[in-house]
């Protein structure tokens, strides 16, 4: 458990990160702002209190890893790596732009600290599966994150990786699944519906555990758990407001892959700055 | 006659070789091990063996993962379903983030035989040489295999390694020094230059031989390297000779033939004559007969050779 000032702090983090999100994307004049305030919990909960990286020093062997299979949140990852210290915060302006360590979706050779390079969806899961073979092979005790959308799991390729992680007893491999309901084209239950979600991965084998992803506590805690489970591997379905914190994207599937003007990021960034810490 | 041995084999061979040299090199196939002779490193090195089973985006995927911990993955299927079925896995995931994985894909080509078009790649070199960060290497036999096999493993960065079913001969000694990147003259000649990958060099010797018969001097290269191709020696032989036959067992859209005009209409354009699949699917057969069936023999390497010279000396 963490206590109350802990649990402050991460907030507080939550809240920076939030406000960067939408000044990047402002900035960038393109981007996707929905998903990316979706995982500001779960990023936040993961790089601030529960994952072993260290900032100045990337490519530590003995990190944990994180792996961003919905790549087009990357700004989420960003404004979490900027805070966490990895890059300073002054590039996070550069957003999308010409020559900038920020691409449009996430590059692991330009940007310290991301760990694969993502974006076309489905396919970080199958990476994260390679990292834990090789951890487990090196003998690691370490854990690799992936964040999943859930648009993204009618990829077939996240099945086929689903598959092997449990094949291959992959206890060090904890996913979170991004539930926000929400993809470009609409709901997720007509667009595609990937439903029952929880009893697909349940009937690959997964340990599955259901939390509110924006709350510290159920998100750390789910974590623990997880850790505890030997011989398969784990999935948090993690349950979430798409563009959660700005009254005006919240549940609204058009705020997916738009970036808000400076009149709409002014108010978003005053909503924010009011809110809870 | 020299020996015979399949490509396959010899890769079979290099990985167990591989895999008790360097302990970080990994192996994972998609339900073919057999085919694909990973089998064999799969029975002395289980733990780094990895079946992915028949899902083949997922392979690449974890081939990616691998790579990232340290660990050099060699990544073997069927060249269809390696180049083809996960061609945007290997671009997203391996190539653009530069990953050491190596793709060594069999039963490429017509040469597959009796299973028929879905099966007989016919533009994974096309596909993969377009590829930024991709080395794409086509060994012509079991020793230049086996060569190729542990250079990819040397450098970082991804590879492609086309591997056939049948035997072929073997037409290198055991001390031949493989080079990627580096074409080599297998034969000095002074009319024409065949340039071949593939199955097709052995041909192309063979044709050489007979083309002197007739007063033709051939110069035949081995292009085992496809990307990065060897553009001098290219350059060099067709500016001795002023003509170009090129020869392998893929279309002739986007394979050596094309990497070959390529080169030369940018340094010295000179008439180059392609051998190839001219633009269809393969079909069940026997290797010889689909080889007959395509033009991919001795005869039709001597009669694009004629041809060429009458029209252009």
């Amino acid at each position: 458990m963490i206590d109350n000032e802990r649990l402050s702090e991460l907030k507080s983090t939550a809240k920076k990160v939030r406000i960067n999100i939408i000044k990047m994307l402002a900035e960038a004049g393109s981007g996707h702002p929905g998903g990316s305030l979706s995982i500001v919990e779960i990023l936040t909960a993961l790089y601030f209190q529960v994952m072993k990286v260290d900032p100045s020093n990337p490519n530590w062997p003995d990190r944990d890893r994180f792996v961003l299979s919905k790549g087009h949140a990357a700004p989420a990852l960003y404004a979490v790596l900027a805070e966490k210290g990895f890059f300073s915060k002054e590039e996070l302006m550069t957003l999308r732009k010409k020559g900038s360590i920020l691409q449009g979706h996430p590059d692991m050779k330009k940007t310290p600290g991301v760990e694969i390079s993502t974006g076309s969806l489905g396919q970080g899961l199958s990476v994260a599966v390679g990292m834990a073979l090789g951890y487990k092979l090196d003998n690691k005790q370490n854990y690799v994150y992936v964040l999943l959308g859930d648009g993204e799991i009618e990829e077939g390729q996240i099945w086929e990786a689903a598959m092997a992680a449990v094949h291959y007893n992959l206890d060090n491999l904890i996913a979170v699944l991004d539930y926000n309901g929400l993809q470009i084209d609409g709901p997720i239950s007509q667009v595609m519906s990937p439903e029952p979600i929880k009893v697909k991965w349940q009937a690959f084998g997964w340990n599955v555990i259901e939390i509110d992803g924006h709350d510290f506590e159920e998100i750390i805690t789910a974590i623990n758990e997880a850790q505890k489970v030997k011989g398969r591997p784990t999935i948090l379905i993690a349950k979430t407001v798409k563009g959660k914190g700005v009254s005006f994207m919240e549940n609204e599937v058009d705020w997916h892959g738009k970036a808000p003007s400076a009149q709409e990021a002014e108010q978003a960034l005053r909503e924010l700055n009011k809110g809870e810490e | 006659m020299k020996r015979t041995e399949s490509t396959r084999d010899a890769y079979g061979a290099a990985l167990v070789e591989l895999g008790k040299e360097n302990r970080n090199v990994v192996v994972l196939d998609a339900d073919l091990s057999k085919s694909t002779r990973t089998a064999k490193f799969k029975e002395i090195f289980p733990e780094r063996f990895f079946n992915a089973g028949i899902a083949e985006q997922n392979l690449m995927g974890m081939a990616a993962g691998l790579a990232t911990t340290g660990k050099i993955p060699f990544v073997s299927t069927f060249a269809v379903f390696a180049a083809g079925r996960a061609f945007e896995q290997i671009r997203n995931t391996i190539c653009y983030p530069e990953l050491s994985v190596k793709i060594a894909a069999t039963h490429a080509g017509i040469t597959v035989g009796e299973d028929g078009a879905s099966h007989q790649s016919i533009e994974d070199i096309s596909l993969m040489r377009s590829l930024p960060n991709m080395k794409v290497v086509v060994p012509c036999d079991a020793v230049e295999t086996m060569k190729a096999v542990k250079a990819a493993a040397e450098i970082d960065g991804p590879v492609y390694i086309r591997l056939g079913r049948p035997k072929v001969k073997v037409i290198h000694e055991e001390d031949y020094e493989f080079q990627l990147g580096k074409g080599e003259v297998l034969r000095e000649g002074k009319d024409i230059t065949i340039i071949a990958t593939g199955i097709m060099v052995s041909r192309a010797l063979e044709a050489a031989e007979i083309l002197a018969q007739k007063g033709r001097d051939a110069e035949v290269i081995n292009i085992s390297t496809i990307k990065p191709i060897d553009w001098q020696l290219i350059v060099a032989s067709a500016t001795k000779t002023g003509a170009v036959v090129t020869a392998e067992e893929h279309t002739v859209i986007g394979g050596l033939g094309s990497a070959v005009s390529e080169t030369l209409v940018q340094a010295n354009p000179v008439p180059v004559r392609k051998i190839g699949i001219k633009d269809r699917f393969g079909q069940s057969g026997s290797p010889e007969e689909l080889l007959e069936e395509y033009e991919l023999t001795l005869e039709a390497v001597i009669k694009e050779v004629m041809r060429l010279i009458k029209n252009s000396h």
